[in-house]
């Protein structure tokens, strides 16, 4: 088994006519083969990655200082969710305008989930309506009622839609990359269509030292 | 005495379905994997329940290590050609066609220009040795980052810009590269992320 045997003839490649045609055995020996094979696939293994990475895709407002008052577009105070992210994962939000004689308008938040006062909790609150029309829709699609295509476009409708809460992600120098992934995430998640990465302002940054020290900062100017 | 006769049984197996089935795993490998890009710096993508994948194709990709350095990298040697020439021209520095030869081929790239004559001279092991303590200077004084991305834009119109950070990488960073993106008007593009699953 597995060789080739040779009828062990003086090297003649043919037999003459006539002459008893020898059984030849054709089995070859595949075991270097396996080996070489093993060689490759843990070349391959090693060398490529399977996953493509994810990517989350990010428009940004262009900061042309030349956008009249009409293009630019309003947030009604009462529809604005502002989210602050800090240092040390902390984050914190308020709602419409700041009020900066009162520390408490700056509530925590909470990365994680599962915590009670998690930004998932809260914005599956504030935009409920939009929430539960897009699972309505996600449940048609499942059942195979409504295409791919009609779901994308009524779920961005939905998203964009008038009562939809407009969130306003402002970062501090000290938080990283992970906290804006995170915090971009969350509205992928609750399903907020409008979202902006805006600068932070003095304002902003008065209000966390504001909550840190109770209040004190604020008495201490 | 009676000897008891063991009969001898051949030791060979046949190959053939292991082979067969290595076979059909390297055709797996090599169909569904991409190659791994060299990177200066290792870097851990922060987890996004996103799905969408990154195009093969036309990415240039913007990758941020946790300590703020910048380093850049092109899909097509065509489009890496090109920018290095506008940059040479940019910069008043005439590279030899053996430079751009160097260059074309480089993985990723993140030296400051002024640097990038002695950096290609380098062999390409002292090149990958050094790459990591360089990073394209991206402050407002000498914004050579803004450049490059002008001058690959220029190159290929096409072009979609992925921004690679690490999870750690503080937020004044990304926040410059994103401005300096702005002031070009290039108002979207891809964040690299890893997956995670959703909780709900």
């Amino acid at each position: 088994m597995a060789e080739i045997q040779s009828d062990g003839g003086g090297g003649h490649g043919k037999k003459k006519g006539g002459s008893k045609q020898k059984k030849v055995s054709v089995h070859v020996d595949f075991t270097p083969m396996v080996d070489m094979n093993m060689l490759l696939i843990t070349f391959f293994m090693l060398c490529t990655s399977l996953s493509k990475p994810q990517t989350m895709e990010l428009s940004m407002p262009s900061n042309d200082k030349n956008v009249t008052k009409e293009q630019q577009a309003e947030v009604k105070a009462s529809k604005a969710i502002t989210l602050l992210l800090d240092e040390k994962n902390k984050i914190y939000y308020y709602s419409g305008i700041a009020d900066y004689k009162n520390y408490n308008s700056l509530k925590d938040l909470a990365y994680d989930a599962k915590a009670q006062n998690s930004i998932r909790s809260l914005l599956l609150m504030r935009n409920q309506e939009a929430v539960s029309q897009i699972n309505v829709l996600k449940k048609q699609k499942l059942d195979l009622k409504i295409t791919q295509d009609t779901f994308e476009a009524r779920r961005s409708r939905i998203k964009n839609g008038k009562e939809t809460p407009v969130v306003i992600i402002k970062a501090t120098d000290g938080a990283n990359y992970k906290n804006l992934i995170d915090a971009l995430d969350e509205m992928q998640i609750c399903n907020i269509g409008k979202y902006v990465i805006d600068s932070i302002t003095a304002g902003d940054k008065f209000l966390i030292k504001n909550k840190e020290t109770k209040g004190a900062y604020a008495l201490g100017k | 005495m009676s000897k008891v006769k063991v009969a001898r049984k051949s030791t060979r197996i046949d190959m053939t379905a292991m082979s067969d089935v290595t076979v059909l795993l390297l055709t797996f490998f090599m169909l569904t994997s991409t190659f791994v890009k060299k990177e200066p710096v290792q870097v851990t993508t922060p987890g996004s329940v996103s799905e969408i994948k990154i195009p093969d194709t036309n990415i240039i990709q913007i990758l941020i290590d946790p300590s703020g350095k910048v380093f850049m990298s092109l899909d097509k040697q065509a489009d890496m050609l090109n920018v290095l020439q506008s940059m040479g021209e940019d910069y008043g520095i005439a590279f030899t066609p053996e430079e751009y030869a160097k260059f074309k081929l480089l993985p990723t790239f993140g030296v400051p220009i002024k640097d990038m004559k002695a950096f290609l001279e380098l062999k390409t092991e002292k090149q990958d040795e050094i790459l990591k303590d360089y990073g394209i200077p991206t402050d407002s004084v000498d914004n050579q980052f803004k450049v490059w991305i002008k001058n690959a834009r220029k190159a290929n119109p096409d072009l979609r810009i992925a921004i690679k950070a690490d999870s750690e990488t503080p937020y004044k960073v990304i926040k410059s590269v994103m401005t300096s993106l702005q002031d070009l008007r290039e108002n979207r593009y891809n964040l690299i992320t890893a997956l995670k699953q959703s909780s709900n």
